[in-house]
């Protein structure tokens, strides 16, 4: 099965999602042809064939993502790909359900792990209910679309090379402009963080995040909060993190003053390791939890840094 | 301006998830059904403040049984003016967003709003196909939308930036937190919604292209450590060496 994998780059970087999508292809089948879209240097988009890729289309153009939809639909023509992979995020979002309904090719969104052909079926697992359950999926058309959760198969290297080569082709013209862009506060962007620090309306009020903010710095970790401390402006809401707020699913969240409700569970369940600082031993989150701290966020949060200045000291 | 907005019906977010039919099927018992929050919070509030400000109309669309008239209502409470139901039931996210773009290319909608996605199969499709069977521009998310004439400008955060996009209607935009705020539909509301149309339309013979074959549950927590409040050296020692996550 010929794997074609969508590889976001810029400022001559590719993205982390890139490597483990060019994972993700390697591990469905073969040959892997990454497609990568954007600045990328020499060097990385070389490094891509330790990733799994035998060869990489590198597109140098900076496209929007109704662009990326010919780019992809290209690709797919020129390497006759059977399996397309992006990663499920907000750019494969954008890209991969039009590429889909124009291939005809069908789409599962969310995959947790590589697909399974057994007697000629197609079968991926994904997370439906926001985490509450997995659905295995079957896709029923010739050509198909996976879009994988980030994080869902991690990063493997090996040996290997990738054939390299420029590739140009020609892209319907957008309508959309892009008049402006602002960059978000805070130095870590949530959606893609390692690491997140989140905290609730168990702190009280917005003037008391100076400790929440300190404690993200030491570990250069992100913000978010629970959807209460976004509505009552406490908190910017693109740090709303929950059902009807942002999905998120880092190695590290610590939750602070959250009582765990179903909804902020929703968007957080995924994270692999969960830490919990709450002063009521009845609260909810502790069931999610990996680790929990019965006690006041007030004392423990101004300790929690000390420990980690100690720690991130004693690495150097 | 007209402005067709799709909505889903979803579980009540508090729902217990259990499955029958040998694993197969979504067990409805007891479940109560709500719209999905960011088609009904995001995508038809910020509808309604569009046609309050601008004049025009805003349909409500969903592809479902008649079951489904329930939340129709409920989005009609709200403030929509009339709303479609395809009379068929949602195989696949192609299926609907085909269904829905059948229905949308005879009639003239200046915009078509989702929601970013749905809390049932988390797919956050039908948007991006609606655009392409449409043949019209896509963007999501959007969490800010304005229209100034026929050109609409809308706020999109993606990695860490904010994107001030614009373009000419007619397009496709998939909302997300931020785009408006939750309305509670008020009793002239509900009174109202009880005589506004719902027109109910055969589907189009439309091919599904993926099946859900199983389902399971995630595997179970381990269980909670509990770490002295006096001794945080001792969770990033943890941390460090049992989690390996810093
Ligand atoms: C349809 C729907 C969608 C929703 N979507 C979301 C969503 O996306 N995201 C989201 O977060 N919520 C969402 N909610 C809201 C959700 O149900 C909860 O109300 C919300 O998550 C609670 O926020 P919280 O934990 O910050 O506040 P609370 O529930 O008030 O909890 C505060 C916690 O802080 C603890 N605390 C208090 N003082 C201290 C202290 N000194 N030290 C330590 N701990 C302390 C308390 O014990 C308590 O557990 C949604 C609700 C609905 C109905």
């Amino acid at each position: 099965m010929s794997v074609l994998v969508f590889v976001e780059a810029s400022n001559g970087k590719i993205k982390k999602a890139g490597f483990e999508g060019v994972v993700y292809g390697k591990l469905s089948g073969s040959p892997v042809t990454a497609v990568v879209c954007g600045e990328a240097d020499a060097a990385e988009v070389a490094s891509l064939g330790e990733y799994g890729a035998n060869h990489v289309l590198h597109v140098k153009k900076n496209y929007d993502a109704g662009a990326l939809v010919d780019v992809m639909a290209a690709a797919a023509d020129k390497t006759g790909a059977s399996l397309i992979v992006f990663p499920f995020d907000n750019t494969g979002k954008a890209i991969a359900p039009r590429l889909s309904a124009r291939l005809k090719a069908g789409l599962v969104s969310g995959a947790l792990g590589v697909p399974t052909t057994t007697e000629g079926a197609f079968k991926v697992k994904k997370n439906v209910f926001s985490g509450k359950a997995i659905a295995e999926v079957e896709i029923k058309t010739d050509k198909k679309i996976v879009a994988f959760s980030p994080n869902s198969v991690g990063l493997q290297k090996s040996e290997g090379t990738a054939s390299i080569e420029e590739f140009s082709p020609t892209v319907k013209e957008s309508k959309i402009k892009l008049v402006e862009t602002k960059k978000l506060e805070g130095d870590v962007p949530l959606p893609e963080a390692e690491l997140v620090v989140s905290a609730g309306r168990g702190l009280k009020g917005p003037e008391n995040w100076g400790m929440i903010e300190e404690l993200a710095k030491v570990i250069g970790a992100a913000t978010a909060c629970s959807r209460p401390v976004a509505d009552a402006h406490w908190r910017p809401h693109h740090e709303h993190v929950g059902q009807t707020g942002v999905a998120i699913r880092p190695n590290l969240y610590i939750a602070i003053g959250i009582s765990g409700a179903i909804q902020h569970l929703a968007g957080v369940n995924q994270s692999k390791v969960i830490v919990v600082v709450n002063n009521d031993p009845e609260a909810p989150f502790f069931k999610a939890a990996d680790y929990g701290v019965v006690g006041d966020a007030f004392q423990v949060v101004p300790r929690m840094i000390e420990a980690f200045k100690k720690f991130k000291a004693s690495q150097h | 301006m007209n402005i067709l907005v799709c909505i889903s019906k979803v579980p009540d977010t508090t729902s217990k998830i259990a499955f029958t039919d040998n694993n197969t099927k979504f067990d409805t018992t007891n479940v109560q059904f709500i719209v999905n929050p960011s088609d009904e919070w995001y995508a038809l509030v910020r509808a309604l403040e569009l046609k309050e400000t601008l004049g025009g109309n805003v349909t409500i669309i969903t592809v479902g049984p008649t079951e489904d008239d329930a939340i129709i209502r409920k989005a009609l409470a709200i403030g929509a003016d009339d709303a479609v139901r395809i009379n068929a039931h949602p195989q696949d996210s192609y299926y609907v967003a085909a269904q829905i773009a059948e229905y949308a290319k005879t009639k003239n909608f200046d915009l078509i709003l989702t929601g970013k996605e749905t809390i049932d199969y988390n797919n956050a499709e039908v948007g991006g196909m609606i655009a392409e069977l449409m043949g019209w521009e896509y963007i999501t998310p959007a969490n800010k939308l304005d229209v100034n004439g026929r050109i609409a400008r809308v706020e999109s955060e993606v990695g860490g930036e904010t994107r001030v996009l614009e373009c000419e209607m007619p397009l496709v935009i998939s909302a997300a937190k931020g785009m408006a705020d939750q309305r509670i539909p008020n009793m002239r509301g509900i009174m109202a919604a009880r005589t506004k149309p719902i027109h109910v339309v055969e589907p189009a013979p439309i091919d599904s292209q993926v099946a859900i074959t199983h389902f399971e549950m995630p595997p179970a927590k381990a269980g909670v450590k509990l770490i002295d409040p006096e001794n945080m050296d001792e969770l990033v020692r943890l941390l460090h060496n049992e989690a390996k996550v810093i």
